[in-house]
């Protein structure tokens, strides 16, 4: 008796994991709906669809398991509903290392015929140049990269977006909640600390967070910032540690720019107020979460497919921010965040819209006591961050359009950074 | 776990180890288990995928050969495992558990990285190569060695001191990806030299991957006349059958270990060498891609025997390009190339089981072999 109850025990729990495997697939799939790109218009001229030879290849990172990838991965589900592209005609590589498996990935997807190759990660930069030299003939884009517009390729293009810019709009958000808490007599304006975890000292993230910082100092005048980083993209428990030490370093609101949920689920237990970073994690921090920034690709797909299928040249450095949906701000949080928080966003985003407002406007920051009126920044990079081409004309500072990856890397008055060893 | 009722039975089936098995019989017990491996693994992808099991199977096969690049690909990922195999084999002929292999590469890899960002344009690229070649192979046969001579010595367990030797070798790794990362702060080093291509290994016959394929190739030669024929071989033999016996025919037994861990890490650091200088021209902290630890099922189920060692190096790339192939065309998570991957090595150790040992039905009266 107890063997045929252990015999169908058996078989039903290999059933049980057969239907878990084949429901935790599901989501690969049909992870297309595309929940990342809520309200972006397709850019895409309506009427004749993509030649039905056309390819497009992706390279990833990690996969849906990162929050970063994810955001990629939704995007390029999206942009292939949007543009009307079958599933043979577009190819993701998952969990593709930054060393030479990304150039063997790349030149096979260009082997399989894609006319369109595009990587995710910074350290696939150079693999894909390497690519883009043997394979004239096919588009070669790449996220977050520094050197297309010195590399000399006409097929080798670099993609970012003015995530400086939801970062300001976030740290509004979180300037807002500062004040809130003052108001209520929870510590007094002078105590105003925001911490923040970064990973590494590059330029993408001191552009992070001091954008996150002057955003948040436009309403909260007596905001100062510490910076914790932690030597990693992705360090779960490093990225804990380092939020909550800023909190018993007397930080009152925490934002990251880190990929796991380390720093989020600190805040949550510690009840500290958290702005995230790469899409909403209200789920797992409902008390605590006030709002995210995160870059939408959608737009950029959708703009290489059609230069392509158009006959037309990719830029070398694409990037753009809130008003062309590239920079999408997530829903806020109504039960953490401050009262007025949505039309504080909305106003300065249409002062963005119009021109009006500069995140980096040297006249709302000072280095070492000084206002700025002139910067040499390493736009053309090289191993040593030579400083290259001057940044600073018209009263600010000009993120992201020498090139698409920011390089603003200036320790600006306000901001201590505790451990600048990365 | 049914309890034994009280009248004693005897169980249905016996296990019997087997004294000898001709060799197309063992052949015979491999060549099913591959093949309810496949079996096994195509009714998981029709399970999970829905596609038809002769589908699965031919992209397996296109996934592995299916075009020029992929076929050298596969053959330079062939001799990758298959030299980082042959390193660990005469360490392990000497019942010596090196399976420090991944950080012995490592060192190899990380010596041949420094001497092309350090000395890249201070000398010609010919006289280059030839110090990255000597520096990885000191490099690999030190990071070796050491636990060779603890063991020799103190008698320390060379399993636990190699694996922990890994762990450095990948710290080290990881410092000095920081420290030479370009542009710096952004933790990685990429791809060196790719202006000058100074202490790039050179492109034979136009392919950037037959060099390496012709060195393991000559390595494995050499380690097959070495092991079987050579006087070092025989020392090796013996010393694992026995270090007693060793030692009352007069066989230098520390020696002999000290020196075969040399050997073996030295083969190691020629495999870090050939996939710094020769393919990858770069270092990560997982450029050895777990060779180190894949090696060691490599060599046993060759038997230590190198020429066998082609074969059973090329199954297990195959099977992993194919599984990769499987991945992509069917959008599955890459997870699932390693769920095959791993079914179909598992039936492949087992069939080692069923060689060694053959199961009887009790009662059948077999006389002298009963168990």
């Amino acid at each position: 008796m107890k063997k045929i109850l252990a015999i169908v025990l058996a078989a039903v729990m290999t059933l049980c994991m057969m239907a878990g495997c084949a429901n935790s697939n599901a989501p690969v799939d049909g992870s297309s709906s595309g929940s990342s790109a809520p309200e972006n218009e397709s850019s895409a001229p309506e009427g004749e669809p993509v030649d039905s030879d056309f390819k497009i290849g992706f390279i990833f990172l990690h996969d849906e398991n990162s929050t970063y990838d994810k955001n990629f991965i939704d995007a390029a589900n999206a942009a292939k509903e949007a543009l009307g592209l079958s599933d043979e005609q577009v190819i993701f590589k998952t969990n593709i290392p930054e060393s030479n498996e990304c150039y063997e990935a790349a030149a096979d997807l260009a082997d399989r015929g894609c006319d369109i190759v595009f990587a995710d990660s910074f350290g696939h930069e150079q693999y894909m140049a390497q690519a883009a030299e043997e394979f004239p003939e096919v588009q070669f884009c790449h996220a977050t990269g520094t050197t297309a517009h010195t590399a000399g390729l006409d097929n080798f293009h670099n993609a970012f977006a003015s995530i400086y810019e939801g970062r300001y709009l976030a740290g509004i958000a979180a300037g807002l909640k500062l004040n809130e808490m003052i108001e209520n007599g929870e510590f007094a304006a002078e105590e105003a600390k925001i911490g923040y975890v970064g990973a590494y000292t590059y330029a993408e993230v001191i552009s992070g967070y001091t954008s996150f910082f002057l955003g948040a100092r436009s309403v909260c005048p007596t905001a100062t910032m510490e910076v914790q980083f932690t030597g990693s993209w992705y360090d779960e428990t490093a990225e804990k540690e380092a939020a909550n030490t800023l909190i018993s370093r007397g930080c009152k609101l925490i934002s990251q720019h880190a990929d796991s949920m380390g720093a989020p689920t600190a805040c949550e237990t510690a009840g500290v107020p958290n702005v995230s970073y790469n899409g909403s994690t209200v789920s797992a921090c409902p008390n605590t979460f006030i709002v995210s920034s995160s870059i939408n690709w959608a737009p950029y797909f959708e703009y290489i497919v059609n230069c392509v299928k158009n006959g037309e040249a990719i830029d070398a450095d694409w990037c753009k921010g809130i008003t062309e949906g590239s920079v999408v701000l997530s829903e806020i949080n109504e039960q953490a965040a401050a009262a007025g928080t949505a039309d504080a966003i909305k106003a300065a985003s249409e002062k963005f819209a119009a021109g009006e407002l500069h995140v980096f406007d040297t006249s709302t920051f000072t280095v070492d006591g000084a206002a700025l009126d002139s910067y040499m920044a390493d736009v053309d990079t090289d191993a040593e961050y030579t400083p290259d081409t001057e940044v600073i004309s018209d009263g600010y500072f000009h993120e992201s359009e020498m090139r698409s990856a920011p390089y603003f890397d200036l320790r600006i008055d306000g901001i201590t950074t505790l451990n600048e060893k990365f | 776990m049914s309890m034994p009722e009280k009248s004693r039975r005897e169980p249905k089936f016996h296990i019997v180890k087997r004294s000898s098995i001709v060799w197309w019989k063992a052949w015979l017990v491999r060549v099913a288990a591959v093949a309810a491996a496949l079996v096994v693994c195509a009714l998981i992808t029709v399970v999970l995928t829905g596609k038809n099991p002769i589908g699965v199977y031919a992209t397996m096969i296109d996934g592995a050969l299916g075009t020029k690049r992929r076929v050298w690909s596969l053959l330079q990922n062939v001799a990758m495992l298959l030299c980082v195999s042959l390193a660990v084999t005469p360490a392990f002929k000497m019942r010596f558990w090196n399976i420090g292999a991944e950080g012995q590469v490592l060192a190899g890899g990380l010596a041949t990285a420094a001497c092309m960002i350090l000395l890249g344009n201070r000398m010609p690229s010919s006289l280059l190569i030839v110090v990255m070649a000597a520096a990885s192979i000191a490099a690999g046969a030190l990071w070796a060695v050491i636990p060779a001579l603890f063991r020799a010595r103190w008698n320390t367990n060379e399993t636990l001191f190699t694996l922990m030797m890994n762990y450095i070798a990948i710290q080290l790794v990881s410092f000095f990806t920081y420290k030479w990362s370009v542009p710096k702060g952004s933790g990685q080093i990429g791809v060196i030299n790719r202006e000058t291509k100074a202490g790039w290994l050179p492109a034979v016959f136009g392919s950037d991957y037959l060099l390496n394929i012709l060195i393991v190739a000559g390595l494995t030669v050499f380690l097959y006349v070495y092991l079987r024929y050579s006087k070092h071989g025989y020392e090796i033999e013996v010393v694992g059958e026995s270090e007693n016996t060793a030692r009352y025919i007069g066989i230098n037994v520390k020696k002999v270990i000290v020196r075969t861990m040399l050997l073996s890490g030295a083969i190691c650091g020629i495999a870090g060498l050939l996939l710094v200088g020769g393919t990858d021209h770069t270092i990560t902290r997982d450029i050895a891609a777990g060779r180190g630890f894949t090696a060691i099922m490599v060599s046993w189920l060759a038997k230590f025997n190198p020429l066998y060692m082609i074969l059973t190096s090329f199954l297990i790339v195959f099977l992993q390009k194919g599984a990769v192939e499987i991945s992509t065309i069917f959008g599955l998570n890459d997870s699932f190339s390693d769920i095959l991957t791993g079914i179909i090595i598992f039936f492949i150790i087992g069939s080692e089981f069923f060689i060694s040992y053959s199961i009887r039905r009790s009662g059948l009266k077999k006389g002298e072999k009963a168990a």
